[in-house]
């Protein structure tokens, strides 16, 4: 579903992505870990469609980055920190925007079925600037996933979330990879992480430094593995 | 789930009508535009102290020097919420020709701008009562702030991904829309003053020009200004 | 580092070579003008300064497509170094235009249609290293910087072509319409030859200033890699 092969990402002098291997099969969610600069983000940036790569070869769905983003925007789902909602429009005409963005028929059915999903049916006609950060966060879900994408990236989706929230996105986000959906996730929530997803990844200086399946993963926990990737 | 990427024109239309359903709904942009045009024209007022005669031969000029100013407050709030909330990722995520986003936002921006104009029209012809209301120098206004707008729309985009942002819009902006400025002037003042319709011609070709010179080569480099 | 190449250092010869004997020509050489008197000289250097000003402009222009179209930086350095030598001769210009008009016409600034769409790109020139200046990341300072150039090479001549519509309202500088500001006056075959050199010199001097830039453009990439790399 995603291949990436020596995928190097510079800005101006300064090389963040190094050669970096990269594959997801359909259906897995990987957790993508890793300290902060290590290129989390930009990575996914680039998965999106969003940010260029330097050199390497990119291809999601089937199809390869950059010459053919507009088709795997299609089958693309994305969530950011940024809600990427529009404050002073309702949940359903956020919703119904990004619908018609996408091509949606039947759009009004349509998101009924995200609103439900997301539990926020009840807040339909509400302005997204009167949510709390965790609603945003859920309607920004809905948002991603009204086109029925085939693979989705979370980035760092439990960005000031409490506790109630945090578990209500757990929800959402089993219910969304349930459907077989290939997920890609970076967090820096390693409890989170090693919840939902089927494998975990380590980013760091700008390559994938260890992978390991939930499996293989039985003996140590998430936390152990992680600090020794590190440190090798 | 049937899907089917929609077309520029439909893309633009969302754009343009997501951009107008929300500011209706606050009218944030567009009452700062106002109550701005307003302290801008009553401080030319004081600031000029014309008599009658020579006032009617400034009337373009101030008028255009108070769109100006406006135009670009909405410019820069407009891009402004894009940018804040990350919303022009979501817009760029969209499976649409990049296009439609420039169409869709200059559309909305040169909305914006001829409704606070509709606004201040009146206002001016009441202030000083002249007669502002003539179809043909509506017409220098829209082409002027259509020009204005394709120029701003482009350039709003970049300024608000430099560290210095709003600030860098009106000196990016006016030195390269001192031909749509000067052209509407002229056109508009010749309007005003009753002159020869070959004198008026010349300033509207030259706007005319401009528009379709500038709206294409914006929508060409666009996608350069976008993309990472 | 590369050392300056041979080319260079004769082209550095020939273009103080060159300024010098059009200096001489302009003040020794060519006669007096009848009406105006030795301030005439000025004009072999305004228009020289002139016609290499707007060649930059010109320059700066094309190389701003050639690095939307390649994606090559040395299109931007080059866009750089004509857009920085431009904005100097057209200071220059402007400065001389002022000495100029003053003792002929008695005033420091006339509002002719080229004088002000020279100032008019000089504020163009310095919109556009603002804006290169707000941007870190160097590829998209080419990129933006590029975009801005062509906007302003298209705009200046539309600028030049709506400034000839007003008739100024200030106090009527005869100079503006006379021959003499159009350049036009009648020339002998002296102050012919003294012109042609003038903006041959001019020419030369300005290829050796671009080149000039062009390397150090060169240099200054050089010390930002070396400052990264002395950083790690």
């Amino acid at each position: 579903m995603i291949e990436v092969k020596k995928l190097v990402k510079r800005f101006g002098l300064k090389t963040i992505l190094r050669g970096l291997d990269f594959s997801v099969a359909p259906g897995e969610f990987v957790a993508l870990l890793g300290p902060n600069g290590a290129g989390k983000t930009t990575f996914l940036r680039i998965l999106a469609t969003l940010s260029r790569p330097s050199l390497g070869a990119v291809s999601v769905a089937g199809h390869s980055l950059p010459a053919q983003s507009a088709q795997v925007r299609a089958k693309l789902g994305v969530v950011s920190h940024l809600p990427l909602l529009y404050p002073d429009l309702t949940a359903e005409e956020n919703l119904l925007f990004y619908g018609r963005m996408y091509g949606i028929a039947d759009l009004e059915a349509r998101i009924s079925e995200v609103l439900e999903m997301v539990d926020l049916k009840n807040r339909r006609k509400d302005l997204v600037r009167t949510f709390s950060r965790g609603m945003q966060q859920r309607l920004a879900i809905g948002r991603a996933v009204i086109h029925d994408p085939e693979v989705m990236l979370f980035d760092e989706p439990y960005t000031g979330l409490d506790q109630d929230a945090s578990e209500m996105l757990d929800e959402v986000l089993r219910s969304v990879a349930a459907k077989g959906r290939t997920v890609v996730m970076t967090s820096h929530d390693l409890a989170r992480a090693e919840n939902l997803a089927t494998r975990f990844d380590i980013l760091s200086r700008g390559v994938i430094a260890a992978s390991v399946s939930k499996k293989e993963l039985a003996k140590t926990n998430l936390l152990t593995f992680y600090k020794q990737t590190l440190e090798a | 789930m049937k899907k089917t990427s929609p077309s520029l024109l439909k893309a633009t239309l969302a754009i343009v009508q997501k951009d107008l359903a929300a500011e209706f709904r606050s009218f944030e942009l567009i009452s700062a535009m106002l109550v701005f045009s307003l302290l801008v024209i009553i401080i030319f007022n004081f600031a000029l102290e014309l008599d009658i005669k020579t006032r009617q031969s400034v009337t373009a000029g101030v008028l255009w020097t108070t769109f100006a100013f406006a135009g670009t407050l909405g410019l820069n709030r407009s891009m402004a919420v894009e940018k804040d909330r990350g919303c022009m990722d979501g817009l760029l995520l969209a499976p649409v020709d990049r296009s439609a986003i420039y169409f869709g936002k200059a559309i909305s921006n040169l909305a914006f701008m001829l409704i606070v104009e509709a606004v201040i029209l009146p206002v001016y012809s009441m202030l000083y009562n002249v007669n502002l209301f003539r179809l043909d120098l509506l017409g220098v206004i829209l082409l002027g702030s259509i020009g204005y707008s394709a120029v701003g729309t482009l350039l709003s985009t970049m300024s608000a991904q430099t560290r210095t942002r709003e600030i860098l819009l009106p000196i990016l902006l006016f030195p390269v829309a001192i031909p749509v400025l000067l052209a509407a002037v002229k056109a508009s003042n010749g309007l005003l003053a009753g002159a020869e319709f070959s004198e008026i011609l010349t300033p509207l070709n030259i706007l005319i020009v401009y528009d379709v010179i500038f709206i294409a080569v914006a929508f060409m480099v666009f996608d350069f200004v976008v993309e990472e | 580092m590369q050392p300056k190449p041979i080319a260079l250092k004769i082209l550095d010869v020939v273009s103080i070579i060159s300024i010098a004997a059009a200096t001489y020509l302009a003040l020794f050489f060519a006669p007096t003008e009848a009406v105006m008197g030795q301030v005439q000289r000025v004009f072999y250097f305004h228009i020289g300064t002139a016609w290499v000003a707007m060649l930059g402009f010109i320059l700066a222009a094309v190389a701003g497509i050639a690095y939307l179209v390649t994606k090559n930086m040395l299109w931007d350095r080059f866009e750089v170094a004509a857009v920085e030598v431009s904005a100097m001769f057209f200071f220059i210009t402007i400065a001389l235009g002022s000495i100029w008009a003053r003792p002929a016409w008695n005033t420091w600034w006339t509002w002719d249609p080229r004088l002000t769409t020279a100032a008019v790109t000089e504020l163009i020139y310095i919109a556009y290293f603002m804006l290169r200046q707000g941007i870190e990341d160097p590829e998209k300072r080419a990129r933006f910087g590029a975009v801005y150039s062509l906007l302003g090479g298209l705009s200046a001549p539309i600028t030049f072509m709506v400034i000839r519509l007003f008739r100024t309202i200030h106090p009527v500088v005869i100079g503006s319409q006379s021959a003499a500001a159009q350049g036009g006056f009648s020339m002998t075959t002296n102050m012919r030859t003294t012109f042609f050199f003038a903006l041959f010199a001019f020419t030369v001097l300005f290829i050796d200033l671009i080149w000039h830039r062009i390397r150090l453009g060169g240099l200054e990439e050089k010390v930002e890699q070396l400052k990264l790399e002395a950083s790690i």
